[in-house]
């Protein structure tokens, strides 16, 4: 009979790894909120909440297309400083060189793709482990976004007013824009990744590798379109964040890619690869968020907030070894 | 999972933990002996004196030898303003200056081991911002064993080897800052700080120097907060919408480096309070020079970068020919904002 044998796996795929971590993420989530809603005067207002909101949307697109590297196994240390690379070439196309603000998003997607491209390279064909390859490009694209912005940051002001309003003034439901594009970069990436080839083949590669060469799949060239596409919301992810200071700052982003690897692997995405969850990664960006936003509504002096912060990542990290381990 | 997998979970693990603190922790330098111009009590006073200092005409023994300049970093405007103060003075007086800084500003090791190469290319002198007071006490015994002299600037060195600090009084700039926000806030409310770090000179003497003026001659005034942005405008803007939410009441910020103002800025737009709030900021930039045009701030607090560059050079051609030099080149700064933004000797030290 058909039915009972089906239930029985239903209740078992309810009960896999990834969903649990994104439950204990999700439960993680709501007892902050809770918490400092209740303890922190203040903290319970539609405006704080939307702060937090603003606060995630340049890490959650970093995130989420870092999710994509992660569960095939790699990692990308560069997306902080690439981020900030992406932002400097769209400021020097619709800035300096004055082009159509279309075109200076265009090639922030561009550049970042670009760097995706040659980090996939670095690690398909090169044969470079992920740390390492992309550390590298941390530096190149750090001194990158430097050289070619000689070292000032590109205003958008006078040449692109609409660029900030639009990202940052206009809003629906109360939510500034910068957000719903954090969303629905999230729901692209789910898309990607749950019902495409493209996603079959992320997860195939992080889980066995080997097998899925094996079985026909050119590995290298898969590999190398994980890290391009992953650099297509790099791209995005600089220019929100342009949006936001309204101008490119070259020099930033060292640390960023901490944040949205952080968010990942809170959110159940695996390091060793094969498993992880674009909801999962949302939810844990705003994890970061709210802890952070929390803790400085609160006034805790800041070495206080850096390892509470730190003891939370830890602990996501330790929580989901220890799950991995119960089902093993 | 292989090692290198673990290695690298372990090491991401470990950074992400420290890397929240927003900068690398190094031991809290001691201030350095500020400037000759003493603190400033009445608000009037809106300009620290530099020293009286004569700076050279002529490189004399100097002339065509090199002297290496190790900066904090190329991160913000200001240090290009240094940069461009101090390969300006060499050029105009035939030495050769080299100048190199970390990327960023918490990277107090690669900062040393740029002072190491230095000395090992055996300069005439050599200038140096450190990043941290304490840390290079061995590199600085091995110069004076070289017989190469040292100029500290912008923030000084815990160490009787220099035989200069060319910098700004951070200490007297920021007790001016503090006395302006009080009078455009009717010298009473509630008001937050955001520095960049709490374990660089500058971050402490301008957190201090603005929270004890506060104390001292401003009681009625409250500094609801002092929180650290490490210099990110984003970071800091995200802070200081925490800090609004938290003192609905709030009535003035400090941003004590630029970007920490650029945060500030930032967020009084993304709130809406760019006319109910005041703010003042520190150094120049243009997002802050627009800012104080348009009124958005109320004024800043500029040092001299120029001139910091432009004197450590002549303080080490000085030290190259032998004469005497001060304990400290107080190289001055202003309190500027719509009213005196465009005199020429305010001009003259902003940079864009």
């Amino acid at each position: 009979m058909q039915a009972p044998a089906a239930a029985p796996s239903r209740v078992r795929a309810l009960m896999t790894g990834e969903s649990v971590q994104r439950l204990l993420a999700l439960g993680a989530l709501l007892i902050l909120l809770v918490f400092f809603s209740v303890v922190v005067p203040h903290f319970a207002s539609t405006a704080n909440y939307i702060d937090i909101l603003t606060a995630t949307s340049v890490n959650g697109v970093l995130a989420v297309g870092v999710t994509l590297v992660i569960i095939t196994g790699g990692i990308d240390l560069s997306v902080g400083t690439a981020m900030t690379f992406c932002s400097v070439v769209a400021g020097l196309v619709s800035v300096t060189l004055g082009l159509p603000l279309p075109l200076g998003l265009l090639s922030a997607f561009a550049a970042g793709a670009a760097v995706g491209i040659v980090n996939g390279t670095l690690v398909a064909k090169a044969k470079l482990p992920p740390f390492i390859a992309t550390l590298g490009m941390l530096y190149v694209t750090l001194g990158l976004a430097q050289v070619i912005s000689n070292v000032h940051p590109i205003y958008f002001d006078a040449a692109q007013p609409q660029f900030q309003i639009f990202f940052m003034s206009k809003s629906v439901f109360g939510i500034p824009n910068i957000v719903w594009v954090m969303l629905g970069a999230a729901a692209i990436a789910w898309v990607l990744l749950n019902k495409t080839t493209f996603g079959r083949y992320t997860f195939a590669l992080g889980s066995n590798e080997e097998a899925t060469r094996i079985s026909g799949v050119n590995v290298d060239r898969w590999k190398i379109t994980v890290y391009a596409v992953e650099g297509l919301f790099v791209g995005l992810a600089g220019i929100i964040i342009a949006s936001r200071m309204n101008s490119a700052q070259p020099g930033l982003g060292v640390g960023y890619e901490l944040d949205a690897i952080a968010a990942a692997v809170i959110g159940g995405t695996s390091l060793a690869g094969g498993e992880g969850s674009i909801v999962g990664t949302v939810i844990g960006a705003f994890l970061i968020s709210t802890l952070r936003i929390g803790l400085s509504v609160a006034g805790v002096p800041d070495q206080w907030k850096s390892v509470i912060t730190g003891l939370v990542v830890i602990g996501a990290v330790w929580l989901d070894i220890l799950r991995r381990r119960a089902q093993a | 999972m292989n090692v290198v997998r673990i290695l690298g979970l372990t090491a991401t693990v470990a950074i992400a933990a420290a890397a929240c603190s927003g900068t690398a922790s190094t031991t809290p330098a001691t201030s350095a002996a500020a400037g000759a111009s003493s603190a400033p009590a009445a608000s009037g006073n809106t300009s620290g004196a530099a020293s009286a200092y004569t700076p050279p005409t002529d490189a004399g023994a100097a002339k065509g030898k090199t002297i290496a300049i190790i900066s904090k970093g190329e991160q913000h405007q200001f240090w290009q303003a240094v940069k461009k103060g101090a390969l300006d003075e060499a050029s105009k007086l035939g030495v050769t200056a080299t100048y190199q800084g970390p990327a960023t500003e918490s990277e107090v090791d690669k900062q040393l081991t740029m002072l190491q190469t230095a000395l090992s290319s055996n300069p005439a002198a050599v200038c140096f911002a450190a990043l941290d007071s304490k840390a290079a006490g061995d590199l600085l015994n091995q110069a004076k064993a070289a017989n190469i002299p040292v100029v500290g600037f912008d923030s000084g060195v815990d160490s009787d080897i220099p035989v200069t600090t060319v910098a700004t009084d951070n200490i007297a700039a920021a007790g001016v800052e503090a006395d302006k926000l009080a009078g455009l806030i009717g010298d009473s409310g509630k008001v937050a700080v955001i520095v960049h770090d709490q374990t660089s000179q500058t971050g402490i003497t301008r957190r201090d120097g603005f929270v004890n003026q506060m104390k001292a001659k401003h009681p009625n005034i409250q500094v609801v907060d002092v929180q650290y942005g490490a210099g990110d405008p984003v970071k800091s803007a995200d802070i200081a919408k925490s800090m609004m939410t938290a003192n609905p009441d709030l009535k003035g910020f400090f941003g004590a480096n630029e970007g920490s103002i650029k945060g500030i800025l930032n967020a009084l737009k993304e709130t809406g309070n760019e006319n109910k709030i005041v703010a003042v900021g520190y150094d120049s930039g243009q997002q802050q020079l627009d800012a104080i045009n348009s009124g958005v701030e109320a004024g800043a607090i500029t040092q001299n970068p120029v001139g910091i560059g432009s004197k450590c050079v002549d303080a080490a051609i000085d030290a190259i020919n032998g004469k005497a030099l001060p304990k400290n080149i107080d190289t001055g700064f202003y309190w500027f904002d719509k009213t005196n933004i465009n005199n020429p000797e305010i001009q003259a030290v902003l940079y864009k």
